[in-house]
């Protein structure tokens, strides 16, 4: 599988577009979507909330298991994908496209974010 | 998502990693080149799935299904008195099994509290093999070595004497048919007969853990890879894919099959896991748990305990191992499984609930999922039951 050079990474597995008007898009990776396996649930934050760095906004439930929904940045949500709440499937066959999960107009963002060649290297180890 | 989750996540299953060393199964390069995702299973280093999960099980559903089961534990039990001792051993009347056929049964302490579930198949006049849960496997052993002091059997373990393919599915009799010259049609559900596959010499048996016809084949691991790869070019055309355990658990859920550790422990007897038929107190002789069961069942018809229902969710969130199972406020009962289920499209759970709850169609009832209690439909098991 190949990261799109042009976003940028969290360890807990999201990717972050570029900012158009300070409003990026978030999604989950594809090595997160493949680990999960069938994604059958999301819960997405709602429009309007506030969201921080490194805590939990969501959960993605898949057939084994659920997990948290980490906010790669900090700031308000500007748009929530509904397509992807009314057919999860989509965070697996598109993870990097149709299955993204909001958008955020970014306040703050953590200095860890990943490069696309630090977060292949990342998840090779 | 977290690291950790991640972690958790790619191993699929809820025991802790061992520290072990993993076992491998003798197709194991074989699921590696399939590009399949493996997880830990009861030790085992076993297929979790090869692409979606959901896939297979539909497949499975509505076409056929390939399985490495070779984690499974076999032991044989031969010599003049390997009925005797099964008899006594088990809870089941395993000398009544015919020669060539099979029963599904269980091994018990002495308090009643289920060791293990089983299959156990008569190859011949003194002969047995017994199947154990991967998990269990050691435990059976242990205990039917110890039960046979004084009888005239003998006890051998044969887990690594078998690799266990399965094929499961409306399309597997075609496929199989096409390989062997077997009496396929003669052999009836849970029935097996010795016979050749694709040239291999195997124990074929009609039995499976999915809810639909199948069979399974205990071949030496020596030729489980040219079985495998066999079947795979039968099924080529009518859509046989290759299934790993998650898909596995789905479909005997949907099935309203028990899976040890979940539905059946050791602080549960037969009786309390609605499977009291299995124990055959009218055969002859003493077994291991006659007396205390015997108080079980007694007490399941006085005062049953909590019952072993279906839930099918309303909404979208699914009820896992361990949730508290509520109705006005209160815990009344806990979720065994539980999965999103492809059949029906909608979360599936089997949970143990208090008996005043327990009718399908009981209102209120619900789970908490997380602190949200969700509203959940009570229903009789099977979820799913295929059409003859």
């Amino acid at each position: 599988m190949s990261n799109p050079q042009q976003l940028r990474y969290s360890k807990e597995h999201e990717w972050l577009s570029g900012a158009e008007d300070g409003v990026s898009t978030v999604g989950i990776t594809e090595h997160a979507a493949n680990a999960l396996g069938d994604v059958v649930f999301v819960q997405l934050p709602e429009v309007g909330d506030t969201v921080t760095a490194g805590e939990s906004c969501g959960e993605l439930e898949s057939t084994k298991s659920v997990s948290d929904l980490y906010a790669p940045v900090t700031g308000e949500i500007t748009a929530v994908n509904q397509d992807v709440v009314d057919d999860p499937s989509l965070v697996n066959s598109a993870p990097f496209e149709g299955g993204w999960l909001f958008k955020v107009r970014i306040t703050d963002e953590p200095a860890d974010l990943l490069s696309a060649d630090e977060y292949t290297a990342f998840t090779a180890g | 998502m977290g690291r950790n989750d991640l972690a958790r996540h790619a191993l699929g299953d809820d025991r802790p990693m061992s520290s072990t060393e993993l076992r491998h199964t003798a197709l194991d390069a074989l699921h590696r080149s399939l590009g399949a995702t493996m997880t830990d299973f009861a030790g085992w280093d076993m297929p979790l799935r090869y692409g979606s999960e959901r896939d297979e099980h539909l497949a499975v559903r509505t076409k056929a299904g390939l399985f490495d089961l070779s984690h499974m534990g076999e032991i044989t039990v031969t010599g003049p008195e390997a009925a005797a001792l099964l008899n006594f051993a088990l809870v089941g009347n395993i000398a009544s099994v015919g020669v060539g056929r099979a029963r599904y049964t269980m091994i018990c302490q002495a308090d009643g509290g289920i060791l293990d579930d089983l299959i156990v198949y008569r190859l011949a006049e003194t002969e047995y093999m017994v199947v154990a849960n991967a998990s269990n496997a050691q435990v059976v052993l242990d205990a039917l070595t110890e039960r046979a002091a004084g009888f005239d059997a003998e006890v051998r373990d044969d887990r690594d004497a078998y690799a266990l393919i399965a094929v499961q599915g409306p399309e597997s009799p075609g496929i199989l048919k096409s390989l062997t010259d077997a009496d396929l049609d003669g052999l009836k559900y849970y029935a097996g007969l010795p016979g050749t596959v694709a040239g291999v010499p195997a124990l074929i048996a009609r039995t499976g853990y999915t809810g639909e016809d199948g069979f399974e084949l205990f071949v030496k691991p020596e030729h489980a890879v040219e079985l495998w790869q066999a079947l795979t070019k039968a099924g080529e055309g009518v859509g046989l894919v290759p299934c790993g355990l998650s898909c596995r658990d789905t479909l005997r859920l949907e099935a309203g099959m028990p899976l040890y550790g979940h539905e059946l422990t050791t602080s549960l007897t037969p009786f309390d896991a609605g499977l009291g038929r299995v124990v055959k107190f009218e055969k002859e002789g003493d077994f291991v748990g006659r007396e205390a069961l015997t108080e079980a069942a007694a007490k399941a018809e006085a005062n049953p305990p909590r019952v072993l229902v279906g839930l099918i969710a309303e909404g979208r969130r699914v009820p896992r191992a361990g949730y508290a199972v509520v109705a006005g406020g209160e815990v009344i009962g806990e979720v065994t499984s539980g999965a999103p289920s492809p059949t029906l499209g909608k979360p599936i759970a089997m949970a143990y609930v208090d008996a005043a709850h327990a009718a399908p169609g009981t209102e209120g009832v619900g789970v908490d999922i997380r602190g949200s209690h969700e509203p959940y439909e009570v229903v009789a098991l099977p979820f799913y039951k295929r059409q003859k």
